[in-house]
This record gives structure tokens, C-alpha cells and sequence, in this order.
């Protein structure tokens, strides 16, 4: 029988790979008799639907902008390179 | 080629920059990221015109990403590391001996409601910030810019283990972050 301890370790595991047929079933089984696990499971699916979104608000604001100094100093840099191309 | 480099700047800088920010979540990392992707496309000079500049431009940052959040990783110091290959201790503040929970993770999930969930995503930004930076480059790299954890470990030259291990660390610590800062309304 897992302990909690080993069980977390799964299911955060479970984000990253397929777990093994016996891992699986293990799991299975203390998740059907463990609340608190079953509940850290939940969060975990709570946590990287929050951290998608927190992605996708920064991604979609167009109040953010790229600080005009750092346009600035991209531009010149640009500029630099292709100067140096030139023969 | 100039004239081109610089329209993009303009027209796709600030998109760029956003896509930057959403992963990496230190502005200065992602001006560079914006400015090492302008310089590669215009040193590269690849762009075919097959797909948009658009598409052309953030396939080129997503590696740049990449890029630093390694540096980032690596530059850490080397007591990190072995820290990382030690027992598990850091989960005793979680476990019991017998490997059971100290304290029951508790009920809290996204709210529905738009001002709350502002809210509540202010303070998972916050969790995130609060992470240790090796942990919290790592948590970005697979959950936020989502690299499957395979291309992670031979980006970072670790085994599988030691990315399991610390993204679980990751997850714990902004769970419970979550649990502590988060009073369900």
C-alpha cells in the first residue's frame, strides 16, 4: 500500500509522464480510499489550469508593451549588425 | 532586410514581448529574449515566407526562452545542486514519518467570478514569485511554456529524477502557498 507521501509523489509524476501499469493501479487504489490525496490531486489540476491562465492574461493584455528604451536599443542593435554586414 | 527587421520590431515587438513575459516573468529576461530574436532572425536571415513573420519570429523566441531559463538554471549555485540530490528532507515539512500528511490539503479551486479570480491569480503570481529561482525556472519551463519534460532534462542536462523531484517540490510549495494566501470567498 502507498503512503500519502509516495502517492503525491505520483500523481505530480502523472503530470509528466505515463506512469507504469503498477504505479497506476497503486495509485488507484489509495486514491479510492484517501480524501486528501484525491484532494491534492485536484489541486495540482488546479494549479495548472491557474498557471495557464496567468499565461494567457499576460499574452492577451495589450496594455503590456515592450518599454520603448528596450525598442529602442533592439532597433540600434539591429542597426549595428546590419551595418557591420555591409561591405 | 533592414526595413524589414524594423517593421517587425514595430509591428510584432509588443506581441513578442507578451508571449516573453507570460513565460518568463521577469521583464528585463524578456526584452532580451525579444532582442536576441530580432538579432537571430536578421543574423539568420531564414525567413522563407512560408509561414507568417509572425509564426516565423515566436518559434525563433521560443528557443531564446529556452535559452535563458537554462542559463538561469545553471547559474545557480553549486549548493543548490547537491542539495537537489539530497533525501527529500525539504518534504518533511509536509509528511509525518509514517509518510502521512501533517495537514490535509485543503479545498480551494479557481473562482468563477471575474473579480476573483483576478484576485486570485494575483496571489498565485505572487506564490510563483516566492519560489525558490531554480525551482521556479524549472515550474515555468514545463507548466507555463509547457516543454515536455524529456526536451527539459537534455536542455538542463538532468536525469528525469531530479526533474521530477523538483517540479514536485514546485508544485507542493505553490500549493500550499495557495492554501495559506487564498481564503476561499
Amino acid at each position: 500500500m502507498l503512503t500519502c507521501k509516495q502517492a503525491s509523489k505520483l500523481i505530480s509524476q502523472s503530470f509528466d509522464r505515463r506512469l507504469s501499469w503498477s504505479n497506476r493501479l497503486q495509485l488507484r487504489l489509495h486514491l479510492f480510499i484517501c480524501n486528501a490525496c484525491t484532494r491534492f490531486k485536484f489541486q495540482l489540476n488546479q494549479l495548472r489550469a491557474a498557471v495557464l491562465h496567468l499565461r494567457q492574461d499576460t499574452e492577451n493584455d495589450s496594455t503590456i508593451q515592450l518599454p520603448s528604451e528596450a525598442k529602442a536599443r533592439i532597433a540600434s542593435g539591429i542597426n549595428n549588425v546590419i551595418e557591420s554586414k555591409q561591405p | 532586410m533592414t526595413q524589414n527587421v524594423n517593421d517587425w520590431l514595430n509591428e510584432h515587438g509588443d506581441y513578442l514581448y507578451r508571449f516573453a513575459l507570460a513565460r518568463l516573468r521577469n521583464p528585463h529576461q524578456a526584452e532580451d529574449a525579444v532582442q536576441e530574436t530580432m538579432l537571430a532572425a536578421i543574423k539568420g536571415n531564414s525567413f522563407e515566407g512560408e509561414s507568417s513573420a509572425r509564426t516565423w519570429l515566436t518559434g525563433i523566441l521560443k528557443h531564446k526562452i529556452i535559452d535563458l531559463q537554462r542559463k538561469q538554471i545553471r547559474e545557480q549555485p553549486l549548493s543548490d545542486l547537491v542539495d537537489l540530490d539530497a533525501t527529500d528532507t525539504s518534504m518533511d515539512d509536509f509528511f509525518d514519518q509514517q509518510g502521512h500528511w501533517l495537514e490535509k490539503p485543503q479545498a480551494w479551486e479557481i473562482p468563477d467570478n471575474a473579480l476573483e479570480q483576478k484576485q486570485f491569480l494575483a496571489v498565485l503570481s505572487k506564490c510563483i514569485d516566492k519560489l525558490p529561482t531554480k525551482l521556479a525556472a524549472l515550474f515555468l519551463m514545463r507548466d507555463v511554456h509547457e516543454i515536455d519534460n524529456e526536451k527539459i532534462c537534455k536542455e538542463l542536462e538532468i536525469t528525469a529524477t531530479n526533474a521530477w523531484v523538483m517540479l514536485y517540490r514546485a508544485r507542493m510549495g505553490l500549493r500550499k502557498c495557495l492554501e495559506m494566501n487564498w481564503v476561499m470567498g
